[in-house]
């Protein structure tokens, strides 16, 4: 391989005589030498500056010169396309998970196709397809799940059977199979090769590239980018784009204000063999064989094979640099499992001689999703990092919407899956890290059934209640750093380990939930809510109610006591948050928002508010423990504790008071509840978080109180038809796509952001429509579940995705949420959803390949708000998350 | 009968114990890495006792082998109250003022120690109160003694063993209201001990061994092979300094019957130990405490009887020889264990069974394919090769007991032999002493990082 690689590089050497980077054609190649090249001085100024030469770096480039930028200065510390780019396996796959990931590498493929006609360098793409392998029948369910998606996306894609698969495939082993599925435009490329394309092409458009220049740090001014320092000098500059891979997390922190970007390396090994007495074809498929743990793919008449092994190791926790990556040891007794599976998959190859393993470090992200953004501190600091090993198949896409995002602000696709500002400083932790990427490198060939949780990096953010709850039997779930419990295991019933609850159809804790839900109907519930976010703002004058008008749609100059649910919009309209304001006092504001949104949120304020000391934002996340008590008696439980009367009359409706709970006085009480049942929640100083919760428990008792989880919550919720931020709503949805008109004030004589789109869209119509589905010939026990990223079918034809979806208990039927949208028959145009369209359609939700019929609805069952306290509470409570 | 090799697994390691020194995300900042420790019985219930535990008021780790004779009194009470001794003496002047008025005013103790025991390492509740007030008279008057002076360990630990010998023997002539403790004291007393004492701290460290246990360091030398150093002298007839020395001290005239068949009087195997105030007490004073003693005492034969040529009391002596080593990194681990290792085992074997069984699959040479013409077969083929070798090290997960596996088990080629293994370990109790002793060891690990970073 190293011959591969030294010839690779001997392809962009400079030619001492040309002191600026130029393209290269196969006619200067061969004139080239292999002098170094002469250092060309940095420029003093530019308007961007990518930091980082692999695939990532150079398509930032490219896609950013593409877009007209032209000021732009690439460094690399070492030479371009020479760290994890080099090394990569060069798979390009569209089989992903994640739809926003399934997008990016969809992008990159259709790019690179292209590539090598557009800059005249080899990017040795072959159109190769690849077939993922199931040795079980989950697995199965789980390519079928993603072939639906594929299929929807206009991606070919089918499941095939083992038979098939040895049509294909010669070479493979298929008696331990139940199925595969066939991706056949899935390619291969020289990641290198296509590096260098990508940075020929930007440097084309004007891009200048300085090879061997180190970022040193790069300089913050009041929050704002002002340039980097490297060691060949300083660049000043507005914009600055860290795309320096594995070191991206060492370069955020070199600077006096980190930045934080999660990820950390692991060792990653990979095979290499000489070719095969009749050498393999390069057409021949790409193997993806998940559950031996093993990739293979054809290389130069021989194989390529490497995989992710349980045992992964882990490595630069201390920040240990070096200018290239250079070949680290190779360890074969590491890599023997992977070896075996190799075998077994295909046993021809025994007498295959090797030519190396080759062991080139990935980096790895804390959810295996990688990161891309802006800093929530720094203005115009830039990330695209931490590929989890799938760099060169996202390095297009990902480019792509980051240059949108750099250029116009926002990306042209909901990227928040991605987004950095989904961690924050509690991720940054070196060992949080390398706890959380052993777990989370084998993971990416484990089989992922819904609802599963990370086992790593766990109890770090926790409620005062947390050994309390716990001691009760609860299970535990984590939301960026916080744990959170799903449902609370009754005693004696200890059946429910991780094991049993690995399934696609229907779990073993149904029953718990189904229980928890029927005492939050009947009688009361206490759900410990402390994950989410709470920031106050208030000002010494008008300006926390004046910033608040513009920066929410709602009306927030309500009565002092009053509480607004609202969103927190963009320029488009789109929910960039979903959140509940309380008006504290005529000055100040309460704020409640999703355990997620705590970094973003606090981003998006801190950069539109204006810069008024007498203004203040400030994060209580951490002052209050909230108790939510759900159902018809929390207000007996309440009053009780009280001595205050808690009825409709004294107490209405999203109202907000501060009183006195047991012994405990300043308790923020607020008449809402996150799932349309009747309901108060706690805001509780932590000190008094456990009196308050012991007492609610005891006065609760004769009421039939019990503790309840989040899954109870989220079927609540859901067969109410309340949709929740960053699962439904996200920034490029509108109120007005999800029924929520009702939350806007258009008329509230103040101009809000999103205001323009509103109009235009109460005005014309909406392109998408927020929809309830329930399942109508769905077997609760033995079909699959819906999850969420089901595609949705109208009369046959594909109108959109499920966003959410639960079992109800209330309907004895499952209920999904999602879009729906009206394609035009002809040319895939969107057009006007009105009511009409959604209700003169015949439905079906497509589960792994399976159709359900579902009846679709604009509004939820009235029936089901039967303890309902006013007529307009449904409307107002349309105010959920989980 | 014949036992199947789960049936023998599951007989060697019923007392094993592992403690790793607690690390902060692969970083021990410890010159241990954490031992491994086991015991085999041969007696019914063994003599043999162990301990091990972390000084919590100044830094070091104690652990210590224990081998009973006339019962397992005197080495239970030895194991559970010499290393309180040894901390104590250990502690500055102001700590031990501080736990005084803690006792005092009847506050919190600071605790001294931590122990690190086996579910079977059990402490005696009725004596703990006994025990208590006999080290508080200890402290109190290393308290009045207040010399000023920085605890040399060498001396800490002779005077810790001086003292507790000195308590037992002390206990016993005083005798206890209640009449259970008061027939304990007697059994500790009248039964014996020895005891073989690791003090490890940073890169000091300390062996006070009384009796015939034993202290071995286990070297890597350069070229990877094994070899062991001694860090205690056995206190027996085959020591011929050890001889010397009693006969030095009684007179000449006892010359001949002092050591007869290499035992002290005829009878005693080890030359120092605990308890055996049959061989520190006057006449006299055994006769009257046996007579005022309870009648299970006096039922005894073997405390009636008087050694033979008990002319010039005291003949033992329960003060430790200690030895000072200052570890070096190619010192990788120390053995502690009692005479039923080492009667089967030389000292050689135990050191280069232990260094592979530590060093396992470290040791095996990476393989790199190079230049080579290698299939994947082949590969396959030795790389299976490789893993069944280290699982078959690893079906012990614990030096101690990988080390008792080879002392029974070893047939004249040095390796484990099923079969004899089986036999040995399903010898009736009543035969298994005939064959095998008690055995007891402890395997301290080293960290040779942090050793090499002094």
């Amino acid at each position: 391989a190293a011959g591969m690689f030294l010839r690779l590089l001997s392809d962009i050497q400079w030619r001492a005589a040309h002191p600026k980077w130029r393209r290269m054609t196969s006619s200067q190649r061969s004139t080239s030498t292999t002098a170094e090249p002469h250092p060309v001085a940095l420029p003093a100024q530019a308007q961007v500056v990518i930091c980082g030469g692999g695939v990532l770096g150079t398509s930032v480039a490219y896609h950013l010169s593409k877009m007209g930028w032209k000021d732009i200065v690439l460094l690399e510390q070492g030479r371009l396309a020479a760290g994890t780019t080099r090394f990569c396996a060069g798979i390009v796959s569209t089989a992903r998970p994640v739809s926003i990931e399934l997008k990016m590498a969809h992008y990159s493929n259709k790019l690179y196709q292209q590539l090598e006609q557009e800059t005249g360098v080899q990017t040795g793409y072959m159109k190769t397809g690849s077939i993922s392998l199931a040795q079980t029948q989950d697995r199965l369910i789980s390519l079928k799940r993603i072939a639906s998606s594929l299929n929807v996306m206009g991606i070919p894609c089918e499941i095939i059977s083992p038979k098939k698969v040895l049509q294909l495939h010669p070479l493979i082993n298929i008696h331990d199979l139940v199925g595969a599925m066939y991706v056949p435009e899935d390619a291969l490329v020289s990641s290198a090769n296509v590096s260098l394309a990508l940075a020929t092409a930007a440097s084309r458009n004007g891009v200048q590239i300085h090879e061997r220049t180190s970022v040193s740090h790069v300089t913050i001014q009041k929050g704002r980018v002002t340039g980097v320092e490297t060691d060949r000098g300083r660049i000043q500059c507005e914009y600055f784009v860290n795309c320096a891979g594995q070191w991206a997390y060492e370069l955020g922190h070199s600077g006096e204000e980190p930045v934080h970007i999660p990820l950390h390396a692991c060792e990653h090994f990979y095979l290499l063999t000489h070719p095969l007495k009749e050498p393999l074809s390069s057409s021949l498929p790409t193997i993806v064989d998940p559950d031996g743990r093993i990739y293979i793919r054809n290389w130069q008449g021989g194989i390529l094979s490497g995989g992710f092994e349980k045992n992964p190791k882990p490595l630069f926790t201390e920040g240990r640099n070096q200018l290239e990556i250079q070949n680290l040891q190779e360890d074969w007794d590491h890599f023997a499992p992977l070896l075996s599976g190799l075998l077994r998959r295909m046993p021809g190859l025994e007498s295959l001689q090797i030519k190396q393993l080759v062991n080139c470090p990935e980096s790895f992200t804390p959810d295996m999703r990688c990161i891309m953004g802006e800093s929530p501190t720094a203005r115009g600091y830039f990330v695209l990092a931490g590929m989890n090993s799938a760099g060169i198949s996202y390095g297009g896409g990902a480019g792509k919407y980051l240059a949108e995002w750099i250029v116009n602000g926002y990306p042209s696709e909901n990227v928040w899956p991605l987004d950095l500002k989904r961690f924050g400083t509690l991720q940054s932790s070196r060992t949080f890290l390398r706890h959380r990427v052993m777990e989370v490198m084998p993971l990416m060939y484990d089989l992922k059934v819904p609802r599963w949780d990370f086992q790593t990096g766990r109890q770090l953010r926790t409620s005062p209640l947390y050994d309390r709850l716990d001691a009760q039997g609860a299970r535990w779930m984590e939301k960026h750093g916080f744990e959170r419990v799903k449902y609370f295991v009754p005693p004696g019933n200890d059946l429910l380990d991780l094991d049993h609850s690995k399934t696609f159809y229907k779990p073993d804790w149904f029953d718990i939930v189904g229980s928890e839900v029927k005492c939050c109907k009947e009688a009361v519930c206490v759900i410990d809510m402390s994950s989410f976010t709470k920031f106050e703002i208030s000002s010494t004058g008008d300006q926390a109610l004046e910033s608040l008008q513009y920066l929410f749609s709602n009306d927030l100059d309500v009565p002092v006591g009053h509480v607004v649910h609202t969103g927190m919009l963009n320029e488009k309209g789109g929910y960039e948050n979903d959140c509940s304001i309380a008006r504290l006092s005529k000055r100040s504001f309460f704020m409640i928002s999703p355990t997620d949104q705590q970094v973003h949120c606090w981003a998006w304020l801190k950069n539109r508010l204006p810069d008024d000391s007498n203004l203040v934002l400030e994060d209580v996340t951490w002052k209050y423990t909230a108790l939510n008590l759900i159902g018809p008696r929390a207000v007996d439980v309440l009053s009780e504790l009280s001595y205050a009367p808690m009825t409709a009359e004294h107490f209405p409706s999203l109202f907000c008071k501060e009183m006195s709970v047991g012994y405990a006085n300043g308790i923020r009480v607020m008449s809402i509840t996150h799932t349309g049942e009747p309901g108060f929640v706690l805001y509780i100083p932590i000190e008094y978080a456990l009196h308050v919760y012991n007492e609610v428990m005891n006065m609760g008792q004769k009421y039939g109180i019990r503790n309840a989880g989040y899954y109870a919550l989220r079927s609540l919720r859901i067969e109410k038809f309340f949709a929740f931020w960053g699962q439904d709503l996200d920034a490029f949805t509108t109120p007005m796509e999800c029924g929520r008109e009702f939350q806007v004030k258009l008329d509230k004589g103040i101009e809000f952001l999103g205001q323009e789109v509103l109009l235009e869209q109460k005005q014309n119509g909406v392109y998408k429509r927020f929809t309830m589905f329930i399942l109508e010939d769905h077997d609760t026990d033995m079909d699959l579940w819906p999850w969420w990223g089901e595609p949705i079918f109208r009369n046959g034809r594909y109108v959109g995705r499920t966003t959410s979806s639960a079992y109800s208990y209330t309907l004895e039927r499952h209920v999904c949420l999602g879009f729906v949208h009206h394609f035009d028959e002809k040319t895939g145009e969107k057009l006007v959803v009105t009511t009409d369209f959604i209700n003169q359609g015949e439905y079906e939700i497509d589960i792994a390949g399976q159709r359900f019929q579902a009846k679709a609805k604009l509004y939820p069952f009235s029936s089901l708000f039967t303890q309902r306290r006013r007529k307009d509470e449904v409307e107002l409570s349309g105010y959920q998350r989980e | 009968f014949y036992l199947t090799p789960p049936q023998v697994n599951s007989i060697l390691k019923a007392n094993e114990y592992s403690f790793k020194v607690p690390e902060f995300d692969g970083k021990n900042v410890s010159s241990v890495l954490g031992f491994d420790s086991n015991q085999l019985p041969a007696n019914a219930p063994i003599e043999d006792r162990r301990s091990a535990a972390t000084c919590l008021q100044t830094r070091g780790m104690l652990l210590g082998v224990f081998d009973g004779h006339a019962g397992c009194a005197c080495a239970q009470a030895v194991s559970e109250r010499l290393f309180y001794y040894i901390a104590v003496s250990l502690l500055p002047h102001e700590t031990l003022l501080e736990i005084e008025n803690a006792v005092e005013s009847g506050r919190a103790l600071l605790p001294i120690l931590q122990w690190h025991k086996h579910p079977n390492d059990y402490f005696s509740k009725e004596a703990s109160k006994l025990y208590f007030n006999s080290l508080r008279t200890y402290w109190q008057e290393l308290i009045d003694l207040n010399s000023g002076e920085t605890t040399d360990v060498r001396e800490a630990l002779i005077n810790a063993f001086k003292r507790l010998d000195n308590d037992i023997s002390l206990e016993a002539q005083v005798g206890d209201p209640n009449s259970f403790l008061n027939y304990l004291v007697l059994r500790v007393a009248f039964s014996g001990a020895t005891a073989c004492v690791a003090h490890v701290d940073g890169i000091d460290l300390h062996v006070a061994n009384t009796g015939d246990s034993r202290a071995m360091l286990g070297v890597q030398e350069e070229d990877g092979s094994w070899s062991a150093v001694n860090l205690s002298y056995d206190h027996n007839a085959q020591n011929e300094r050890e001889v010397e020395r009693v006969k030095m001290e009684h007179p000449k005239s006892e010359e001949k019957s002092l050591v007869k068949q290499d035992r002290l009087l005829g009878l005693l195997m080890p030359f120092r130990a605990f308890g055996d105030v049959k061989f520190k007490w006057s006449i006299e004073l055994q006769k009257r405490v046996v007579e005022s003693g309870p009648d299970q005492l006096n039922d005894n034969e073997y405390t009636k009887f008087i050694p033979p040529n008990y002319f010039t009391p005291p003949y033992l002596t329960a003060e430790p020889e200690v030895i000072h080593h200052k570890l070096r990194p190619q010192d990788k681990f120390l053995v502690l264990a009692t005479d039923g290792l080492w009667e089967t085992m030389h000292r050689q074997d135990v050191a280069r069974i232990v260094g592979e069984y530590l060093t396992g699959v470290h040791h095996q040479q990476p393989i790199a394919v190079g230049g080579y013409k290698v299939t994947l077969g082949q590969m396959h083929g030795l790389l299976t090769e490789r893993r069944a070798k280290i699982s078959s090290v690893f079906e012990d997960q614990n030096a101690a007991t990988h080390l008792i596996r080879h002392a029974v088990g070893n047939n004249e080629f040095g390796t484990v032999d099923h079969e004899r293994l089986s036999k040995m370990l399903s010898l009736p109790e009543e035969l298994a002493r005939m064959y095998r002793d008690d055995i007891t060891i402890i395997v301290v690990q080293f960290n040779s990082r942090v050793i090499g970073a002094y």
